[in-house]
């Protein structure tokens, strides 16, 4: 890690408000909101008390990975202006306390689903926070220009806890779905890594667009879209869903397929006129809650 | 002798007082929570 080179806050300077910026709580709604799809998508109904713990464990996992997240990389977010003003760069809380709250409410929430709902879910869960801060945050984050398909996997994991933690077992839904999350996520990203102005590369993160160019980062886009409108559409191939989702499902990708490719074949520099990376990186967003709604409407239905 | 004006003093004991509170809600609901999950493994 670079030196300390923002401000060192006392232990009493915190807010409770900075202890909750420190979990990125709006990362938190789409994690809660796949949580709840794999664990509503699941065939067996599982206590609305302790389907509610799960997720509530869920949250204050990914919530504690932030945490450590920013934990760590608060030598890095001094230097980005998006993230100058969190809790530790600006002064406002000192590193220790983010470190025991990370700790802390990571253990808490794995011990609380391990108790609560179910081994595997509480296993899950903890691979899941492991593998954010330790595999992408520590690891490869600084170290790989595909540092944000390794980051989408921490992302994936909500479905398939949610599934674990209703049904006690993982199985090829769930895993699909973890394997779209996964594909998604580079798109979703480079499409706005195009069009905004990021200060990454000032920072030392080896951004795709930065290291390799807008050219590599526009095929690999293409290319990313490919495998996850496979895996999107896959649950319906495989007869692990009815029409209602296949149906959805394939519109929803054919529309994402469409926008990707236009990305792909554009060679836009000014990033003014990039529309077409706008409106992929805005559909992006819609395609995945539509498509996890699906999920959980054609179960209700089949149901 | 403190390190502290009165009036950074005051405000860390206002920041002490408004975290005290909000940890006093989040320990309520968890007793609460537990109850819940208690009687929920019971079924």
């Amino acid at each position: 890690m670079a030196s300390k080179a923002y401000p060192v806050a006392t232990a009493a300077a915190a807010e409770w408000r900075d202890f909750i910026a420190l979990t990125k709580p709006r990362v938190l709604s789409l994690v809660v909101f796949t949580g709840l799809c794999g664990l509503l998508a699941a065939p067996e109904a599982i206590n609305p008390v302790l389907g509610f713990t799960a997720v509530l464990c869920i949250a204050l996992g990914a919530g504690a990975a932030g945490a450590l997240n920013q934990w760590y990389e608060a030598d890095l977010d001094a230097m980005m202006a998006r993230t100058s003003g969190r809790p530790l760069p600006a002064g406002r809380m000192d590193r220790q306390s983010a470190l025991h709250f990370g700790v802390g409410l990571g253990v808490f929430s794995v011990i609380l689903m391990g108790l609560a709902v179910n081994i595997l879910a509480a296993a899950i869960l903890a691979i899941s926070i492991l593998f954010y801060v330790v595999i992408y945050t520590i690891w490869l984050k600084r170290r790989t220009p595909q540092n944000i398909v390794i980051g989408g996997a921490a992302g994936a994991f909500p479905a398939l806890i949610g599934w674990a933690a209703a049904t006690g077992r993982v199985e090829t839904l769930p895993v699909l779905l973890f394997a779209l999350v996964f594909l998604w996520t580079p798109p979703h990203f480079w499409a706005l890594a195009l069009f905004i102005n990021s200060d990454y590369a000032r920072a030392g993160v080896p951004m795709l667009p930065a290291v390799a160019g807008q050219r590599a980062t526009r095929i690999q886009i293409m290319l990313y879209s490919v495998p996850m409108a496979i895996a999107a559409v896959a649950p319906w191939a495989m007869g692990l869903t009815g029409a209602l989702y296949g149906i959805g499902a394939s519109l929803l990708s054919g529309f994402f397929l469409l926008l990707a490719l236009r990305v792909g074949l554009s060679r836009e520099k000014d990033q003014a006129m990039m529309k077409p990376e706008r409106q992929l990186f805005a559909f992006s967003i819609l395609y995945l809650f539509g498509v996890f709604a699906l999920v959980v409407t054609d179960r209700l239905v089949m149901a | 002798m403190s390190e502290y004006t009165p009036e950074e003093l005051a405000e860390i004991r206002r920041r002490q007082k408004s975290r005290a509170l909000v940890t006093a809600l989040v320990l309520g609901a968890l007793v609460i929570l537990f109850y819940a999950i208690s009687i929920a493994k019971m079924l």
